[in-house]
């Protein structure tokens, strides 16, 4: 009885390690063929220079500078309002029923295919508002799509601090607004950064939002102001992969444009690992 | 009177957790409340500095009085209130912050900021916490580098440094060993000089070392309260009498 026991939870977890390493095999897979097909296009040329010859040569300096506009013009408009809505959703919002609709509609707002947002972002910002094909219609587009994301982990952040830190600060006089300053904000911070670098990773690789909204084919020089249009790494993948001039000429340049991709992904993840750590430091001084 | 209630009931949604409190707490003295576990003490002294608002759907009635102003008319301040009457809770809770910044804290956010000040307070309120010779040399380490029990000084310190005239402690002292426990206790003794102390406590021994009055409840309901000589002595009624004797709780 107990030998079977013991080999029913032998087999179940070798199954389980496998299927980690299957998992695991499967990333460094994806991984090592965009690196492999990848690293031999990349120069210090094809970084700074632009398309050439109908996108089968040349470089791809101006997609790589609009996803860093987008990514950039996406959370100054996310991240303020996302974090504010879940400051209040958190900390202020006294009505549980007002608080669960609220809740709801960020996570369907969550569950919404991009392709629709950017429909959404075109008929909105680029119509209505008459913004035209432009960063800022990209990036507010971008900025609604993330906005669920920052709006959740904060939650979630501000949800992990002990209550016994805010009935501190309220006890010696402090109002909600500086307890949430001072106190709650601060130990939530290195969570939200959390959320902040999911938001990054999905801005960076968006096609369909951006598609509609800001994304150019090719444009001879950079965007000179938020309402240029801009041409931006996933969309460029896209047009190469499928609609260039000659597909299969410019296949080498696809695969280093998604090595530039993910390679700015993972940097940004990197960079905003250390700065959690960093801050997570500074909290327990 | 410090502090007055007067005919409080205490309401968590349906259920009646205090019912019909009086008491009158005299300034510089010791008061410690006592009695078994959901009795309603600490729920009581969380009125004091209306913490109890923080929790939702409640109800109270009656009043709370401190130094005969009603506490939970519209016309107070909460945090005027809170500056005045000061808590020290459960668990050891200081902020992520140096020792320094700790006791700076209630300073800072009631809009002090002469920095020679601030300091000056912050050493007064660690000597007058008994920390200040243990802490001096790193007032700018992690809080969380402390001991429990300093930890729970520091806390004491933080509280006094917005010079309040009234504490509450709630069991303070429960979550430390028994020489933190004895130095708080030793604290205890020399604050009430200066400040009028309400403590709640499991333990009926540190009430009856440390107060000079002590409340019992029970089911939500005042007992007794009598001066804790007399109650640890000579109690009137005899729900105190199997309580302090260890019959019943």
């Amino acid at each position: 009885m107990i030998r079977s026991k013991n080999i029913q939870q032998k087999i179940a977890f070798h199954i389980f390690r496998l299927l980690s390493f299957g998992i695991l095999g499967i990333l460094v897979w994806i991984l090592g063929f965009i690196i492999y097909n990848g690293i031999q296009v990349i120069s210090w040329e094809f970084i700074t220079s632009y398309p050439k010859e109908g996108m089968t040569e040349g470089g791809i300096f101006p997609a790589i500078i609009g996803t860093i506009y987008l990514v950039i013009g996406s959370m100054i408009f996310a991240v303020p309002l996302g974090i504010m809505s879940a400051i209040y959703i958190s900390e202020y919002a006294s009505n549980q029923k007002w608080v669960r609709f609220i809740r709801i509609m960020t996570n369907n707002l969550a569950s919404i295919p991009s392709i629709v947002f950017g429909l959404f972002g075109m008929a909105l910002f680029v119509h209505t508002f008459g913004f035209g094909d432009s960063i800022l219609a990209g990036s507010l587009t971008l900025g609604i799509l993330i906005i669920p994301i920052v709006i959740r982990t904060t939650e979630e952040a501000l949800k992990a601090v002990p209550e016994s830190y805010r009935l501190g600060s309220f006890a010696l006089g402090a109002t909600k607004l500086q307890t949430i300053k001072n106190v709650v904000f601060p130990i939530a911070f290195p969570n939200i950064m959390t959320g902040l670098i999911l938001s990054v990773g999905r801005v960076s690789g968006e096609t369909a939002p951006i598609l509609f909204t800001v994304a150019a084919y090719f444009l001879p020089k950079l965007p000179q102001s938020i309402f240029d249009q801009a041409m931006a790494l996933p969309y460029h993948l896209y047009v190469i992969a499928t609609s260039g001039t000659d597909i299969e000429a410019s296949k080498p340049i696809a695969y280093g444009t998604a090595f530039v991709l993910i390679s700015i992904v993972l940097t940004i993840n990197l960079l905003a690992g250390w700065i959690r750590r960093y801050f997570e430091k500074q909290n327990s001084i | 009177m410090m502090i007055e209630a007067k005919n409080i009931n205490f309401y968590y949604g349906n259920f009646h957790a205090l019912k019909g409190i009086n008491i009158a707490i005299p300034a510089n003295t010791v008061t410690a409340l006592i009695g078994p576990s959901g009795c309603g003490k600490s729920t009581f002294l969380r009125l004091f500095n209306r913490m109890n608002d923080t929790i939702q759907n409640t109800k109270l009635t009656g009043e709370c009085l401190v130094n005969g102003q009603n506490i939970y008319d519209k016309t107070v301040q909460v945090d005027d209130l809170r500056k005045n009457v000061g808590m020290v809770f459960q668990k050891p809770n200081p902020f992520p912050k140096s020792i320094f910044e700790n006791v700076a804290y209630g300073l800072k956010v009631n809009g002090i900021s002469d920095k020679k000040y601030i300091a000056e307070r912050v050493e007064q309120s660690l000597i007058a916490a008994a920390l200040w010779n243990e802490v001096k040399d790193k007032l700018h380490q992690s809080a969380f580098a402390l001991s429990g029990g300093q930890q729970q000084r520091l806390c004491i310190a933080r509280a006094l440094a917005i010079s309040p005239s009234i504490l509450l402690m709630d069991e303070p002292a429960s979550a430390l060993d028994p020489i933190s426990t004895s130095k708080i206790e030793e604290l205890i003794h020399e604050l009430k000089e200066k400040y009028t102390i309400v403590i709640v406590t499991h333990n009926m021994q540190q009430a009856a070392r440390v107060s000079n009055k002590t409340g019992f409840f029970m089911y939500g309901e005042l007992i007794e309260y009598s001066d804790t000589k007399k109650m640890f002595l000579n109690p009137e009624n005899i729900q105190t009498q199997n309580y302090i004797t260890g019959r019943f709780g």
